[in-house]
C-alpha cells in the first residue's frame, strides 16, 4: 500500500517534470525568437515605428497598443509581408523572420503575448487576403 | 623682490580677464564658405566679409500659399529635406524634429521649414495630410514643395545632400541634416537627424542662438 502511493507521487512528479521542460522550451524558443526579430525590427521597422515601438503621431501606429494587436493577432503576418496602408511590403522576409520579428513585437513595449510559432505564421500567410 | 610683486600683480590680472572671459556668452559660428569683399565707404577702403546665406526663395506650402524667405525673417528656423512616404531615414528625422517642435510649443521666434524633394507626388495635399497627421497644430512648421531645380538648388545651398535615384527604397536619396538659421539666414548649426545626442546638440544650441536676440 504504501509503495503504491510511493509510485503515484514519483509518476506524477515526473510527469509535472515533462510538463515543466515542455514550457521551458517555449520560453527558451520565445527568447529566441525575439532576440532574432529584434534585429530585423531595427532593419525594417524602427524607422516609422519607433526604437520603443511608439509610432509616430496619427502618420504611424504604436505597437504598445496590445489590445489591437491581439484583435488583429492573425492578420499580422499578411501585414507584414504585403504591407497596408502607408505600410511598405516586405516580401523579401521569410516566414520564419515574419516569426521572429511579431514575437519581438508582441513581447516588449509592454505586450507579453507569448511565442508567434512559425506554423502560425505559415497558416496565416497561407490564407492572405 | 619688486620682480616678484609685479608678476603676483599680473598674475592676478590675468586671472580675473581669464575668470571674466569664462562669464561671456557663447556664439554659435556662421557655417559656410566665406569671401572677402574691399569697398570704398566714405572715400576710405574697408574690407568685409560676405558669409555664406540661403538665397531668396518662393516655395508653395501645405496650404498651397506661396511663401518666401520674408515667412522666417522675424526669428530663427530649423530646415530639413524629406518625402513623405520615405521609408528610411525620414521618420526618424521627423520624429526628432517633432520633438523640438513641441519643446518650443508657442514660441514664435522659432520655426520649422521642411522641404519634400519629391516634387511629383508631394503637392500641397499631400504635405496637408502628413502634416495634420504628425500633429502639427499652428503655422511654425511649413511644409513645402517646388520645382525639381528650386528645392534641389536650395538643398545645395543648405549643404544638403539630394538626388533622385530609383536603385533607393522610396526614389530619393537625401541626408538627414537639420539646419540650424538665423534671421539673416546665416547657417548656424547643422545637426545629424536621426542621432538623438545630435538632436539633443541642436536644442542647447537653438537656446544659445536665441540669446542674440533677447
Amino acid at each position: 500500500m504504501r509503495n503504491t502511493w510511493l509510485y503515484a507521487g514519483a509518476s506524477l512528479f515526473s510527469a509535472y517534470l515533462v510538463f515543466q521542460s515542455c514550457q521551458d522550451e517555449r520560453t527558451i524558443r520565445t527568447a529566441q525568437y525575439a532576440v532574432n526579430g529584434q534585429k530585423l525590427y531595427h532593419l525594417h521597422c524602427q524607422n516609422c515605428h519607433g526604437a520603443k515601438g511608439e509610432g509616430l503621431g496619427a502618420l504611424y501606429p504604436s505597437l504598445r497598443d496590445s489590445l489591437s494587436l491581439r484583435a488583429r493577432h492573425s492578420e499580422l503576418p499578411c501585414l507584414i509581408r504585403n504591407g497596408f496602408a502607408e505600410m511598405p511590403p516586405n516580401p523579401q522576409l521569410t516566414p520564419v523572420e515574419i516569426a521572429y520579428v511579431l514575437t519581438y513585437l508582441t513581447n516588449s513595449f509592454g505586450n507579453r503575448m507569448g511565442l508567434y510559432s512559425l506554423e502560425g505564421v505559415e497558416t496565416a500567410l497561407a490564407d492572405c487576403r | 623682490m619688486r620682480n616678484w610683486i609685479l608678476l603676483c600683480v599680473g598674475g592676478v590680472a590675468l586671472a580675473t580677464v581669464a575668470a571674466c572671459n569664462t562669464g561671456t556668452t557663447r556664439k554659435l559660428p556662421i557655417l559656410g564658405s566665406r569671401d572677402a569683399v574691399t569697398k570704398v565707404v566714405d572715400g576710405k577702403t574697408i574690407t568685409d566679409t560676405l558669409y555664406h546665406r540661403i538665397p531668396d526663395f518662393e516655395l508653395l506650402n501645405q496650404d498651397s500659399v506661396l511663401i518666401t524667405n520674408t515667412a522666417f525673417e522675424s526669428g530663427v528656423y530649423i530646415a530639413n529635406f524629406f518625402f513623405t512616404h520615405c521609408p528610411s531615414i525620414c521618420p526618424t528625422m521627423q520624429r526628432n524634429l517633432l520633438k523640438v517642435y513641441q519643446h518650443y510649443r508657442g514660441d514664435k521666434r522659432v520655426k520649422f521649414l521642411s522641404h519634400s524633394i519629391d516634387f511629383r507626388h508631394d503637392q500641397p495635399s499631400v504635405l496637408k495630410r502628413y502634416a495634420e497627421k504628425l500633429g502639427v497644430t499652428d503655422d511654425r512648421w511649413q511644409f513645402v514643395t517646388g520645382s525639381k531645380a528650386d528645392v534641389y538648388h536650395l538643398a545645395d545651398s543648405y549643404m544638403v545632400y539630394t538626388k533622385e535615384d530609383s536603385s533607393i527604397p522610396g526614389g530619393y536619396d537625401h541626408s538627414g541634416y537639420l539646419l540650424l538659421v538665423d534671421s539673416h539666414r546665416h547657417i548656424r548649426g547643422a545637426y545629424d537627424g536621426t542621432n538623438d545626442e545630435q538632436v539633443q546638440l541642436l536644442l542647447d544650441e537653438l537656446d544659445v542662438l536665441l540669446k542674440e536676440y533677447e
